[in-house]
């Protein structure tokens, strides 16, 4: 037996982006707006990051994760939203309805509109086709931090840390607070991925960074006792140690999407097709945050949150041009993704930028083509997992057939 | 012929050393014909060997060696499965197969594999056209050019049906003894005495499942080994839920002149499967992945489906079957000494195991007697089946812990304190699913390890994290 339910909103994920755009559809008048959670508690993954730095462009102070977490629950709440936890969307149907687990029972809702922000994950060991045993002790980093601060306890006391993503530097700073002993930090890249200065930290903690080196295999029978690595010119080495973290390589976490047929999901990004309003192929439902692309900042994810809540309160009011005439957007290698995927031939503003993404260090020129002509170009060099933004504006892009986003071939 | 009727105290009839499917279905047939029965298993859990890496398929037996104990085995068990599985509470998802052909090669066995099949037994296989083959499967490579239709193939569930079988045989008397490896015993004339890691067990009968391990129990027992066991891998490359919809049969290779081909098939836990490979190894403990033969089987399946080439990649895993230098099934029987192997079952345990069990008996009831159970308990396993209904759609589960594969903490529990509960993480995931699905442990893994970590023989934690 089922129970029904209806509302103008279901916002699907309670993490900076959802209660983000929960809080301003209250605020913009939306009447019924309820965000579906499955974990326990509202806040999402920043609710065991217990390092700063959070909330200094949302709240104008610098926080820890947890206390981000909480004050985005507290503002959705004073905003009249309807956080239900322990609510696991199980599929998504045409049109805005929603079949759900709880533990009371099934739950049918009907929404006017849903909003998809279910965030990323990391790419586990099987999906990075790892060679070697398969023991305990292989996982990623929110597996480490949930470990840690949500149930306080170590998984390992002497890792090797795979990737130097943002997200790796967090690890290293959970585990040094925990008390545990990273032996080193691996990157297949000639550099690290993260920034200049911040790449420096896991050397000035005394972990020794091996660069051009990738995790050839994994040893132990239950436990990890030690990987093996391939250095620069190839050759192999073993090192001793009892756990294996890896992290970043984020991946959304679009699975709902990818099994309901009405959803277009793009397999560069890994998230769903929207347009430049965050709206997807079925016009019942958008996506924000992390689910669009792997992986931006919480507060950028809060920001878009906003942002599509905006006009997603505008569609409710009958006040946004319908997906009815679209420009494609397709990249070229090595440009890995560019979200939103497709624009509406519309005026009115939606996403400030088209979001990018290289696959591997490139310096030349960027540019955007209606086919014909080049609408707009960057020269410079990419790297990896660094945010490439293309200004949304120029009338030209809408008059465009297709959009073709790409590397100009050295002269 | 002796007689073995009088039970002293302690003695047991049978002693089945080894936990894989074979083991746990021989542990149920010799229960329910009234044996006292002991199950040593040398690892934490059941199913720590090849019987928890398969492809997870119950077959017909339309392909197998004419006359061969194999198929009659195969097809006893296929029986006996089907005519058990919902008192246990077993899924069977039914799908058929198509053994398709992708060249000129593949095309020209087809006649002979429908031969075989009919010659088998299985009347029902025929070929079908091309046609036919991308009606019934509309995402295949439109490079197809025929194929051979197998009705009655189906997928099941490779973990719950064998700790149906041990759950069942507990039920009913058997007793079931784990991190208990045989190091070496005697026969005396009327039973075996035992040395185990857990002391000395005695038992009139022994009956030898140790599957990878067979030949070594052997050397341990008997002081000569009638078979060498030599390992041969399969890995596997298990794809995304969504991956499900693109295939409907099992698809299964034409045996090719050197290897046999990969199989893509749907699984009873809602994903698809590709694999398996067959590497010949020494060892026996370590079944590794390789990141280039997973590439490869990626490739291989995307090839036969090509929207697999867009599924995201939830699992891969390994298994070890205990290939001997025979193909055929390796029985052993010695009544003098009350000994019997069951020995060099591969990939076809799975389907076997029941007729395997039937088979053993048959042979032991030779020269020994006793009274079947008048009404044996029928206990039933928790489903983890996504085609039967989930213990999330029914109220009151507590909280979701796993949210790939909607395990809930009921679940868990209820795994946790079952008759066989988990010996280690791999039995519970094999018990539940939790932290199989896509994330493999991203969202759930510390939480599972909370909930289940004073039980498990290798938590995943070292220690309790402070702050510093």
């Amino acid at each position: 037996m089922s129970t029904e339910l209806d509302c103008d909103v279901a916002v699907i994920g309670a993490g900076p982006a959802g209660l983000a755009a929960a809080t301003a559809l209250r605020q913009a008048g939306v009447n019924r707006v309820l965000v579906f959670e499955r974990e326990p508690e509202a806040g999402g993954i920043p609710r065991h990051c217990a390092h700063p730095p959070y909330g200094v462009r949302e709240y104008g102070r610098l926080m820890t994760g947890p206390r981000y977490a909480r004050r985005n629950v507290a503002a959705a709440e004073a905003a009249g939203v309807d956080i239900r936890t322990r609510h696991t969307v199980v599929a998504l149907h045409p049109g805005g309805g929603l079949d759900l687990a709880t533990p009371d029972g099934a739950l049918r809702v009907t929404a006017r509109r849903v909003l998809l922000t279910t965030g990323a994950r990391e790419t586990p060991r099987s999906a990075r086709l790892i060679s070697g045993d398969r023991p305990v002790g292989v996982i990623n980093t929110a597996t480490l931090q949930s470990a840690l601060y949500l149930e306080h306890f170590k998984p390992f006391e002497a890792p090797v840390i795979v990737g130097t993503e943002l997200v790796s530097l967090s690890a290293v700073m959970s585990c040094r607070r925990a008390g545990i002993r990273p032996v080193a930090v691996i990157e297949p890249n000639p550099r690290p991925t993260a920034r200049w200065p911040l790449t420096l930290f896991p050397r000035l903690c005394g972990i020794p960074v091996h660069l051009n080196t990738t995790l050839a295999g994994i040893a132990g029978r239950q436990r990890v006792e030690g990987v093996q690595l391939a250095g620069p010119d190839g050759s192999l080495s073993t090192l001793a140690c009892d756990g294996v973290l890896l992290t970043g390589r984020f991946t959304s976490e679009s699975s709902l999407a990818r099994l309901a047929p009405h959803l277009a999901v793009d397999t560069a990004s890994s998230g769903p097709v929207v347009d430049q309003y965050g709206r997807c192929s079925d016009p019942a439902y958008y996506a924000a945050g992390n689910v669009l692309r792997p992986i931006e900042t919480a507060g950028w994810s809060w920001r878009e949150g906003r942002a599509v809540a905006g006009f997603i309160a505008a569609d409710l009011a009958y006040d946004l041009p319908g997906p009815d005439e679209l420009v494609p957007v397709r990249v070229a290698s090595p440009v890995k993704y560019c979200v939103p995927q497709r624009l509406v031939r519309s005026a009115r503003p939606g996403l400030a930028e088209l979001q990018l993404r290289v696959t591997e260090p490139v310096r030349g020129t960027l540019t955007v083509s209606d086919g014909t002509r080049p609408l707009w170009r960057a020269s410079g060099a990419f790297l990896p997992e660094r945010r490439i933004r293309i200004p949304l504006g120029d009338p030209a892009f809408l008059r465009a057939p297709a959009l073709d986003i790409g590397f100009e071939s050295p002269p | 012929m002796e007689s073995r009727g009088e039970r002293s105290e302690g003695l047991y009839d049978v002693a089945v050393i080894g936990g894989g499917v074979v083991g746990c279905a021989v542990a149920r047939r010799f229960t329910l014909e009234g044996a006292r029965v002991v199950l040593l298993e040398k690892a934490p859990d059941i199913l720590a060997g090849a019987s928890k890496g398969n492809s997870a398929i119950l077959h017909t037996g339309f392909d197998a060696p004419e006359g061969s104990l194999e198929l009659a085995c195969m097809q006893a068990g296929y029986t006996e499965y089907r005519a058990i599985h919902e008192s246990l509470n077993l899924p069977l998802l039914t799908t058929g197969a198509i053994v398709a052909a992708w060249n000129e090669h593949d095309e020209a066995e087809l006649d002979a594999i429908v031969a075989r099949a009919h010659a088998n037994g299985v009347d029902n296989v025929r070929r079908i056209d091309r046609a036919e083959v991308l009606a019934r499967e509309p995402q295949l490579n439109p490079a197809v050019r025929g194929g051979v239709l197998v009705p009655d193939e189906h997928v099941i569930d490779p973990w719950s049906a064998p700790l149906a079988y041990l759950t069942q045989a507990m039920a009913n008397g058997a007793e079931v003894r784990r991190d208990c490896e045989v190091t070496g015993g005697a026969f005396d004339g009327a039973a075996w005495q035992l040395d185990t890691s857990r002391g000395r067990i005695a038992a009139a009968q022994v009956i030898n499942c140790a599957g990878l391990y067979g030949d070594v129990v052997e050397q341990r027992l008997l002081g000569e080994a009638h078979m060498q066991i030599r390992p041969r891998k399969g890995q596997f490359v298990v794809f995304d839920k969504a991956a499900a919809a693109l295939v409907d049969h099992i698809l299964l290779p034409v045996p090719q002149p050197r290897t046999k081909g990969v199989v893509v098939t749907r699984t009873a836990y809602g994903n698809v499967l590709v694999g398996p490979t067959a590497e010949e190894q020494d060892d026996r403990e370590h079944a590794r992945v390789d990141h280039d033969t997973l590439e490869a089987l990626i490739a291989a399946g995307a090839e036969r489906l090509p929207a697999l080439a867009d599924m995201p990649v939830t699992a891969v895993y390994a298994g070890l079957r205990p290939a001997t230098e025979d193909k055929e099934y390796r029985i052993r029987h010695e009544p003098a000494r009350h000994w019997l192997t069951l020995g060099g079952v591969r990939s076809t345990g799975l389907t076997a195991a029941l007729g395997i069990a039937a088979h053993a008996y048959a042979l032991y009831r030779e020269y020994v007697e006793h009274q079947p159970l008048a009404s044996p308990v029928t206990p039933w396993v928790p489903n983890i089946a996504e085609h039967r209904p989930r213990d999330w759609q029914a109220a009151g589960y507590g909280e979701i812990v796993c949210h790939c594969e909607l395990v809930t903490r009921r679940e868990i529990e209820a795994a946790l304190a079952s008759s066989l509960p988990p010996g280690d993480i791999g039995g519970l995931k094999r018990r539940t699913r939790a932290c199989m699905g896509r994330c493999q442990g991203f969202y759930c893994g510390a939480r599972v390890a909370q909930i289940a970590g004073d039980a498990l023989a290798t938590p995943l934690s070292t220690g309790a994290a402070h702050e510093h």
